[in-house]
């Protein structure tokens, strides 16, 4: 059994190192460029709808195939959420992200992938979201 | 603001290796490749087994960024838009972001769109028109 933990494991660090070079080599740990992909009506880059595409592409085909195997290979099941319903919170917490977004270039994977550079500011963008992300937490966790 | 080379190739490259990792990520450990969540989940004293393999898969994104990034990228060429200030606060909204929203560019934009959620449509299309109209007036400001 401990070889099937290990592989499990071993995937999983697989996987964020796919995802830490991906964000590194599309250039989106860059927050001007991710800007400028926002910026349709200035200095436009349009790379980040290449980014997305491929991204969306891969992932899409690949589930099909993932889950038509109907379990995961290390696990017994996916933790995939059940549809939900489109509320007030979901479109408030996706607004709230682009505006965060819009201003700093940032979304989170990026975000840490970039403290391997050593910039002072992505330590600080990163050390606030985490603030940003625990208050939010606690004030949800009260009201329920 | 800076202009930034368009680079669909790097650009589809990265999103190539971001949608592998989502689907290695389910296939191995039915698991939704989630930077905001993933990252969230380690902000808790709660250690569960939950914890490593979100550790893991973190420590994985900063050694596949560490190493693409030596390799083929420039990071001198990271430029970042605003001051301190800026990054802080732009930084506690994306943390409260995407808790409120349950996810940003990677769950909702890749994974949950790959699966056809709706409600991921949504927070996708919310938060990149909120994120386009941010730029439209922080560099162009509202009416020229």
């Amino acid at each position: 059994m401990g070889w099937a933990v290990d592989m499990r494991l071993l995937s999983i660090l697989l996987a964020g190192a796919l995802f830490g070079a991906g964000v590194t080599i599309s250039g989106m740990v860059n927050p001007m460029k991710v800007l400028n992909f926002m910026d349709l009506f200035g200095t436009f880059d349009p790379t980040l709808i290449f980014v997305m595409g491929a991204a969306l592409v891969v992932t899409f085909i690949g589930y099909r195939l993932v889950f038509a195997r109907g379990k995961p290979f290390f696990d017994d099941q996916f933790y995939v959420p059940g549809k939900g319903v489109i509320d007030a919170r979901l479109i408030a917490g996706a607004a709230l992200f682009g505006l965060g977004w819009g201003l700093s270039g940032f979304c989170p994977g990026p975000a840490v992938a970039s403290l391997v550079f050593g910039y002072s500011q992505g330590f600080i963008f990163v050390a606030a979201m985490a603030a940003g992300m625990l208050a939010t937490k606690f004030v949800l966790a009260r009201r329920t | 603001m800076t202009a930034t080379e368009f680079t669909p190739w790097a650009g589809t490259l990265g999103g190539l290796l971001i949608g592998l990792s989502a689907v290695l990520l389910m296939a191995a450990a039915g698991r939704i490749a989630g930077a905001s969540t993933i990252f969230s989940g380690l902000l808790t004293l709660n250690i569960d087994a939950q914890m490593r393999w979100r550790g893991i898969f973190m420590l994985g994104l900063l050694l596949g960024a560490a190493i693409s990034g030596w390799l083929f990228i420039d990071g001198s060429e990271i430029s970042f838009p605003s001051g301190p200030a800026m990054t802080i606060v732009s930084g506690l909204i994306v943390g409260a972001g995407v808790t409120l929203g349950n996810g940003c560019t990677s769950g909702h934009g890749i994974c949950g769109m790959a699966r056809l959620s709706l409600r991921s449509l949504a927070a996708t299309i919310v938060f990149m028109v909120v994120a386009i109209l941010t730029v439209l007036v922080t560099r162009h400001g509202l009416g020229g």
